[in-house]
């Protein structure tokens, strides 16, 4: 029971690794930085979900200790992290970072510049 | 099994050095944002190794703390680059 307990551990944290890695190299390899938050967003977080639910079996099996605030830590990266990349890609779209040169459709944009005009429209000069 | 644990906190920590490359050379700021961001995360994954490694569970409030200081750090950062302002004036004041 104890060999299963450590192989699950150690599987669980070397997922979380080599999810660590594939973001450290999307990183640095993707071209325009909404394919960078693509990569950073998405496997970090299952990374570091896989690597502390390993510590987590490990601090309750080995160690007889069950810890809420892992639990709480994992939820909480869950909810924030993907809401942090969409943030973060917002805003280098309207500060105006342009996309690779690879990309072909762009329907943000349509959207954009008809909001733009709608709250010019709404807002008063006179400020 | 602590050899295992101590391979993998380098690997992390070797990532993080990875990420930082990119917060140096990034060609603009959101890079820069989402390169910190995941090296909060990073930070994260190796404090969760450290506690094992020092067979303490006394590191793991920080785990937490550090996700949502993080996660205020990078709403409140896109926020400023969106909109210029990161707590912004309400209409009638």
């Amino acid at each position: 029971m104890d060999l299963i307990a450590d192989i699950l551990i150690v599987l669980l944290v070397t997922v979380g690794i080599i999810f660590t890695i594939v973001t450290v190299i999307g990183i640095l390899r993707l071209p325009d930085v909404y394919t960078r938050a693509h990569a950073a967003s998405k496997s970090a977080t299952l990374g570091v979900m896989s690597l502390l639910l390993g510590v987590f079996l490990h601090f309750w099996w080995n160690e007889g200790h069950f810890s809420v605030a892992l639990l709480l830590g994992i939820v909480f990266l869950f909810i924030t992290s993907p809401i942090g990349g969409h943030l973060m890609t917002r805003a280098a779209y309207m500060s105006g970072v342009k996309p690779t040169e690879l990309t072909v459709a762009d329907d943000l944009k349509e959207a954009v510049i008809e909001l733009r005009i709608e709250s010019d429209k709404n807002t008063p000069d006179d400020e | 099994m602590n050899v295992f644990y101590s391979v993998c906190l380098v690997l992390v920590i070797l990532s993080m050095l990875g990420l930082l490359y990119r917060v140096w050379k990034g060609p603009s700021v959101p890079d820069r944002l989402v390169a910190l961001d995941a090296v909060g995360v990073m930070l994260i994954s190796a404090i969760a190794l450290f506690s094992i490694l020092f067979d303490t569970p006394f590191f793991i409030d920080a785990i937490l703390l550090i996700a949502i200081m993080s996660f205020i750090g990078t709403v409140s950062f896109s926020k400023f680059i969106e909109r210029g302002e990161i707590i912004e004036r309400g209409p009638n004041r």
